[in-house]
């Protein structure tokens, strides 16, 4: 079947460009312009979705993002995309939609058979059985049953752009109100900016044949882009919604870039860009939406939204039917027999469930000869997959009769957009004449405007925007403006709409308020009678308006009869607030371009290239992309570890430190700032001396180890873990700046503006004297833990000798673009003599052979100085620093606490895995974790498994045997001190 | 202790058939909606699912039914009704692996015990690590679970790959370097667990009292004596309050502090798809949770609004680094959409351990500072707050998260000990 | 998403700073008692209603100042310097 070969005269649509696309395998024509919805509308396909729990069909209801029914999955593969309105989404050349939630076909679905259960599964059915055995038989099935469409299984191969962007007025939505509002403030020079989400402005102007000034009011629109084209402070952003209204007058949008070109897009053009919107005032000029109205077997497929039906007509040229039939309690869905009528198209009749009818539309539409049956309701509908008739009665009763017609054109009245105002924190008033939620008090720069505020007729919209615009420009402190005057409308006067908020004394079960969640009035009713009585309660017990329409056409329908239900007036039950988004948002558009390698940054050392040359095995920690090991043909990591080990206890060995944190603290009190930030005594060190301290926060726990040297009296620099420089750092300010604000102190975090290279092992002194001028490196001029400062190829170049390997060290630091220059002169002079790049595994595994602490890996989050052995360094310091008062807490100092020691496997050649625990036994035989393995390595110095912890009173139990049980494995081990490497220090003084 | 009161049980598909028969008009209302009286034997303050809890267990496991429930608004209508609804007790201390597990095991009976369907999802939580640092960490973490005698099972990346097929495990800015999987968690219908706690505590005699605000306490000698409500003066010398981000606000009115900070946790959810991911993923290092739901939404949560609010409402960037994560691990899900999004009011207590036991007022009990954890902790959340009311002593398994930790520095501190936050 | 005004930069978005939570919290000396220790690192005031906080500029100038914010209605009342005193507040709207 197939009718409007061609369209109607009129058409927003480029009959000259015929469209071809596909819908469940089989191929269709549309017109440029058209939707998806009008495009398959205006080829007779009736069946466009299944409903969620009982699979009955459902057709096209509703011309825009309310649409419940019409969802479908668009193309295939990595572009595909479940749960697309078909309102919404524009025809192009080949697109490719199915239906969902159906087997095989929307059109012929085998769940459809579920119907025949359908009071097995009234509301919440699912909390009262399937509970024996237990839930986990049952939800297999149920949840290949649920869901709608289906998601994407490849990455996406489009993506997103993120845009600020600050404005003194924005305007959300270009219909006649906001149209209005803009040209009422263009003038004033502020920047506005008119954001609208069709694909051209004009909103309802688009769908009904209204007129201005006695011209079509499309031409007004025109009129008015042309004018507002003319002011350069006005930007209009099309085919974007306003998808939420955050604190501090913030609001989000989407901007759909090319969802209108499909797969083809160009490629270097992001799908959607997320636009964060800063506004000083805000006019939301969102228009009305339509409610259905419910009665039995409302949801036929045929039945739709009367302004719908006017959508379809007048944009896009398309009768949704042969033969319409109108139901309405308002005055507004007459314009739909009108339109129909005038265009030729045969009106069955119009129901209206007021006994005294419509107004003056009312007398055009006898005018037309078209029946009106006042005072009636619809009482069911027929038609398998399609509307075939419907059956009337009075509300006073008496005989039923039977209006055949293919579409149903309904009204509930209309239901202002109030979501962005509501998500601003502004209040909802329930409105008697609309019988709906209007604005109310706003808190933050915002005011609706139009249909949005409660002004459901043109001159509303066109005086309400004007004078929202004026408020809001006078809010900014333009006060001149009054508002324009607007050309002239005619509106018919109409009569007050009449509440039928469902169907009475028919059965409940087959009204249905939520099309998507399959929930009828018989549900809510359900609800009430379990005493779900709160709206909250209702919508969750019900799931009404939780799906991904989010209630759009039922909330208000569910509300009413809630409140029939429970014997309240509707504004006693209250509404649910409404959250964002107003439209659901793509998650990419959310992410934009932060994911992938743009996620985190990737810090790289000046000598990351080399690393690469030298077939380093990259890793990152903690941020920094860093040598694991460097492999040699043939090698693992495990054996060029080893093997960069053996280098370093007996060979010269270089290693890229340049991650290492450095901070530099200058001024008059940086030593007495620096007194109070480390737990060991800074006074005293002299200029060029260099001292290994801790840092603790304020509950005593230590967060952060490193060399500090005193380069001047004052002027110090801090080395911090790698990856810790920044939070130091900022801890550091923080001190400064709210505790200690009297202190003549500044902080530089300069950990990126040099390279360090570390040299060690024997010779390395006589290889850098050569390269370093200005430095004596003879090793009773310069022993460990000093400090120099030189020149290499003229650049400064700061020398310190400290270790982590154990080994006499020196590491270098010079300008970061000296870096690689010096790792290369190092390198060059070294080759002869075997020298060898080793990575942090290397390192990681050299320092626990000398028990040297590694913070974050030996200690976690409960390690006070007290469990790593610094009690008497502690005790020979008088005067206060970070965390001192907490190291004489009860839990500080009591027994059994997990303190720093050694512990080596009983057998030599068994691995002690990291994080293993230490086993304790209860009294009643259940074990416990007395501690755990925090380092564990081979070392091939000693030839043997070693490795250090954090034990319930370790030190104290030394030589003690214990069990260690992690990773599948359950061993003896023995429990010691942290040194297994040269006691004495001779290695570092070499 | 007495042998617990049984719930009756109206709940079953027998009783579905019978009812669909009648067109579903005999249903028995969930719970009963008395006027409060003047007087009781301990009165809950708070419906979320830890009040609700408190006043099913004082009745059924400790005999006391002269109880009231008061909640402000509607039940469950706080953060048990707006978190992702995660279960599991793979935590790294003892302290807490028992609390937790306690609640998992109540869990696991209570669909039976309350007859509702709670709809318990123990599809599996994998806890990913993705560096070498979160390796160890999660090892001894993992390792740490199985010391307490819960299964988890260590998995390296190929093996994470085959349990969460739409994972992207190893092309991550952050590749997956293993997980631990802990079988027993999943997910639990979160509204369910209130009403069926709210179902089970009405028939056992307590009354809930919806839309009933608590303005104050009458408090003599250090000891509480009554409770001022929207709705009257209620006489009672004992009170358990159970009201998360709230608790601050209650503990001002009887006159003493708490160690909390009240922000806001936010949550999404995509539209509904058909089933593409069957487990609980949580990643540590990019911070954030997904799980499918029942009904075909992804359930999506990450970091809190790190500053004080009582909003109820998230705001954009915690947002925005969220679903980034999110996609991060997921980047197949990009073009899905974000349905809803929301933000509860929750109580961080200083080591993101909960508050649990007496207050510096005789006869007044709390429960709270569970933060981002809450929803888990609920059955045992009730019962040890239940049986501290009841016995006027900490339940030993609630010990350890007494009020007076943090004047002795003698902390829970999960994200501290895991290395990694909670 | 709040709009903060740093003292040095003018009006940013939140995510360029961080909360450093209640100000104006005096440290105690090493001769406090363990309850007042413990109050001081952990007590806080957790208003719903008017929170003097503490606030850093992170992605920016990096200084610290402080804020008197609504927790309810997030609406900003104040700014002010770190060690100013507490400025006369406009009502709070919750």
């Amino acid at each position: 079947m197939s009718m409007n070969k061609d369209r109607l005269p009129g058409a927003r649509v480029d009959t000259s460009s015929p469209v071809s696309f596909f819908f469940d395998g089989k191929p269709y024509r549309g017109y440029a312009g058209d939707t998806l919805a009008s495009a398959l509308l205006a080829n007779g396909v009736r069946v466009l979705g299944r409903g969620f729990k009982l699979h009955r069909p459902r057709g096209l209801m509703a011309a825009g993002k309310e649409e419940p029914n019409a969802l479908v999955q668009l193309e295939e593969g990595a572009f595909t995309e479940p749960n697309v309105r078909a309102t919404l989404q524009p025809l192009y050349q080949g697109l490719r939609a199915r239906g969902q939630n159906a087997w095989p076909s929307v059109g012929f679905d085998l769940f459809g058979i579920l119907g025949l259960f359908k009071p097995l599964f009234p509301a919440s059915f699912y909390y009262k059985t399937m509970m024996w055995p237990s839930w986990h038989w049952y939800e297999w099935a149920v949840r290949r049953l649920a869901g709608l469409g289906k998601a994407p299984r490849e990455r996406d191969p489009q993506h997103y752009h993120r845009q600020n962007l600050h404005c003194d007025l924005l305007i959300v939505g270009a219909g006649p109100a906001g149209l209005a509002a803009t040209l009422q403030a263009a003038p004033s020079g502020k920047r506005i900016v008119l954001i609208d989400e069709q694909e051209e402005p004009g909103g309802s102007l688009l769908a009904e044949r209204e007129s201005i000034d006695g011209k079509p009011a499309i031409e007004w629109v025109s009129a008015t882009l042309a004018t507002l084209a003319s002011h350069a402070n006005v930007q209009i952003l099309r085919r974007t919604t306003v998808t939420g209204y955050y604190d501090h007058d913030v609001l989000a949008a989407v901007e759909r870039v090319t969802t209108h070109m499909g797969p083809s897009a160009p490629a270097h053009l992001p799908r959607e860009r997320w636009w964060r919107i800063r506004a000083r005032q805000v006019v939301l000029a969102t228009g009305a939406m339509e409610r259905p109205l419910v009665f039995p077997c409302n949801d036929r497929p045929g039945v739709m939204l009367a302004s719908a039906v006017r959508h379809y007509l007048n944009r896009y040229g398309v009768a949704a039917g042969r033969r319409t039939a109108v139901f309405t309690c308002n005055d507004s869905a007459y314009l739909t027999a009108i339109d129909l009528a005038e265009r030729g198209f045969s009106v069955a009749a119009v129901v209206d469930t007021r006994e005294g009818g419509a107004g003056e539309l009312g007398d055009r539409v006898r005018a037309l000869g078209i029946p009106v049956h006042a005072g009636h309701r619809v009482l069911g509908t027929r038609g398998r997959k399609g509307l075939r008739s419907v059956r009337i009665a009075p509300h006073a009763g008496g005989s039923e009769s039977s209006i055949a017609c293919d579409v149903l054109a309904v009204s509930g009245g209309w239901s202002p957009v109030v979501h962005l105002f509501s998500q601003s924190g502004g209040s909802l008033r329930f409105d008697e004449t609309l019988q709906a939620f209007v604005p109310g008090m706003s808190v933050q720069q915002v005011r609706a405007a139009g249909a949005a505020a409660g002004l459901l007729d043109l001159r509303g919209a066109l005086n309400g925007g004007a004078e929202a615009a004026v408020s809001a420009l006078h809010a900014m402190g333009i006060d001149a403006a009054s508002a324009l005057a607007q050309p002239a409308v005619s509106v018919p006067a109409a009569k007050a709409l009449e509440p039928f908020w469902f169907t009475p004394g028919v059965p409940p079960e087959y009204q249905w308020l939520d099309f998507q969640y399959d929930v009828t009035v018989a549900d809510i009713a359900l609800a009430a009678r379990e005493n779900f009585v709160s709206v909250e309660h209702v919508k969750r017990y019900t799931t009404n308006g939780m799906s991904v329409d989010q209630g759009k056409t039922s909330n208000v329908n569910a509300l009413a009869v809630l409140a029939d239900r429970t014997s309240r007036a509707i504004p006693e039950v209250g509404t649910t607030r409404f959250r964002p988004p107003y439209h659901p948002v793509t998650l990419g558009t959310i992410a934009g371009r932060g994911i992938g390698d743009r996620y985190a940054p990737r810090l790289e050392s000046p000598i990351h290239e080399r690393h690469l040359e030298l077939g380093a095995e990259m890793d990152d920690y903690g941020g920094w992309q860093r040598p694991a090991c460097y492999l040699k043909p043939g090698e693992d990591e495990h054996q060029a570890t080893r093997r960069e080990m053996h280098a370093v206890r007996n060979g010269l060995a270089l290693f890229d430190g340049s991650p290492l944190g450095k901070i530099e603290v200058r001024g008059p009190d940086a030593a007495e700032f620096l007194e109070r930030v480390y737990i060991n005594s800074i006074r005293n060190l002299a200029p060029g001396r260099a001292r290994y301290g801790l840092m603790l926060n304020e509950l005593g726990i230590v967060i952060d180890d490193g060399v500090l040297v005193r380069l001047a009296d004052d002027h110090f620099l801090v080395h911090t873990t790698s990856g810790g420089a920044g939070r130091i750092f900022l801890m550091l300010e923080e001190w400064l700046q709210c505790e200690w604000t009297t202190l003549r102190v500044r902080c530089t975090n300069v950990t990126t503006q040099w390279a360090t290279v570390t040299l060690s092992g024997r010779g390395a002194r006589d290889l850098l004297a050569p390269m370093i001028q200005g430095i004596d490196f003879s090793r009773d001029a310069f022993p460990h833990m000093h400090f120099r400062t030189g020149s290499f190829g003229g650049a400064p170049v700061r020398v310190l000798r400290a270790s982590f390997t154990g080994e006499g060290s020196y590491e270098i630091s010079v300008p970061a673009n000296r870096g690689l220059a010096l790792w290369d002169a190092v390198y060059a002079a070294g080759e002869a003599r075997g020298i060898a790049a080793f990575g942090l595994e290397a390192l990681l595994m050299l320092r626990v052979e000398k028990g040297y602490l590694h913070v974050g890996a030996d200690t976690d989050g409960t390690t006070n100085p007290l469990d790593l052995g610094w009690g008497p360094v502690i005790a020979k310091k008088q005067s206060d620093f970070i965390g001192r008062r907490s190291l004489s807490q009860p839990e500080a100092v009591r027994e059994g606490r997990f303190r720093f020691c050694g512990i080596e496997p009983l057998d030599p050649s068994k691995a002690l895995p990291i994080g293993a625990h230490v086993l304790d036994s209860l009294p009643d035989g259940r074990r416990r974790s007395g501690g755990y393995v925090t380092s564990s390595c081979f070392s091939p110095t000693l030839g043997c498994w070693i490795g250090l912890g954090i034990v319930r009173d370790g030190p104290d139990r030394d030589g003690e045997t214990v069990t260690v049980a992690g990773n599948g494995i359950e061993m003896q081990a023995r429990l010691r001190g942290t040194v297994y490497l040269d006691p004495e220090g001779e290695r570092l003084h070499a | 202790m007495v042998t617990p009161l049984p719930v009756t049980r109206t709940h079953s598909a027998l009783q579905l058939l019978k009812h669909a028969i009648g067109g579903h008009r005999n249903w028995p209302q969930y719970w009963r909606s008395p006027e409060p009286k003047a007087a009781y034997d301990v009165v809950i303050i708070g419906g979320g699912g830890h009040g609700l809890a408190t006043a099913y267990y004082l009745a059924s496991k400790h005999g006391i039914r002269n109880v009231a429930l008061l909640e402000k608004g509607w039940l469950g209508g706080g953060n048990t009704g707006r978190n992702t609804t995660i279960v599991r007790s793979n935590y790294f201390y003892p302290q807490s692996t028992d609390l937790y597990d306690h609640s998992l095991r109540l869990y696991e009976g209570l669909s039976h015990e309350l007859n509702i369907n709670l709809m318990l999802s123990q599809m599996g939580i994998l806890t990913l690590a993705n560096s070498r640092h979160d390796v160890e960490m999660l090892q001894r973490w993992s390792n740490a679970i199985q010391v307490q005698g819960i299964a988890c099972e260590w998995l390296e990346p190929e093996q994470v790959q085959a349990e969460v097929p739409a994972l992207d495990v190893f092309g991550m800015r952050y590749p997956v370097k293993g997980a631990f999987m802990q079988r027993r968690g999943g997910t639990a219908r979160h509204d369910a667990v209130a009403w069926g706690y709210a179902r089970g505590a009405s028939q056992l005699g307590v009354d809930i009292i919806q839309n009933c605000e608590v303005t104050g306490f009458d408090i003599s000698d250090n000891r509480v004596r009554a409770v001022h409500t929207s709705r009257g003066t209620i006489r009672t010398d004992k009170v358990g309050i159970a009201v998360a981000g709230h608790s601050t606000v209650l503990a001002e009115k009887a006159g003493f502090t708490l160690p909390l900070s009240s922000m806001t946790l936010q949550a999404y959810v995509s539209e509904p798809v058909k089933p593409a991911l069957d487990r609980v993923i949580n990643s540590p290092m990019v911070h954030a949770y997904i799980s499918q739901s029942d009904r075909g939404e992804m359930v999506m949560g990450a970091g809190a609004d790190a500053y004080y609010s009582y909003g109820q409402r998230g705001n954009l960037p915690t947002l925005e680094d969220g679903v980034r994560s999110i996609l991060e691990m997921f980047p197949r899900f990009s073009r899905l959409k974000m349905m809803r999004q929301w933000g509860g009011v929750v109580d961080i207590s200083p080591d993101t351990s909960p508050i649990i036991g007496k207050t510096p007022v005789t006869g007044m009990y709390l429960n709270c500072g569970w933060g981002t954890g809450g929803f888990k902790a609920i059955p045992a959340g009730g019962d040890l707050l239940a049986a501290t009311i009841a016995n006027d002593k900490p339940h030993p398994l609630a010990e350890p998260f007494c009020l007076d930790r943090f004047r002795t520095g003698r902390l829970v501190d999960e994200g501290a000990a895991a290395g990694v936050s909670h | 998403m709040l709009q903060i005004d740093c003292p040095w930069c003018g009006r940013r978005d939140e995510d360029e700073f961080n909360c450093g939570g209640q100000s104006h919290i005096q440290r105690p000396g090493l001769d406090c008692s363990d309850a007042e220790w413990g109050d001081y690192l952990f007590a806080r005031i957790n208003p719903k209603g008017v929170s003097l906080e503490r606030w850093r500029h992170t992605h920016g100038c990096r200084q610290w100042f402080n804020l008197a914010r609504d927790t309810v209605s997030h609406r900003i009342l104040a700014v002010y310097g770190m060690t100013d005193p507490v400025p006369a507040l406009p009502e709070a709207r919750s």
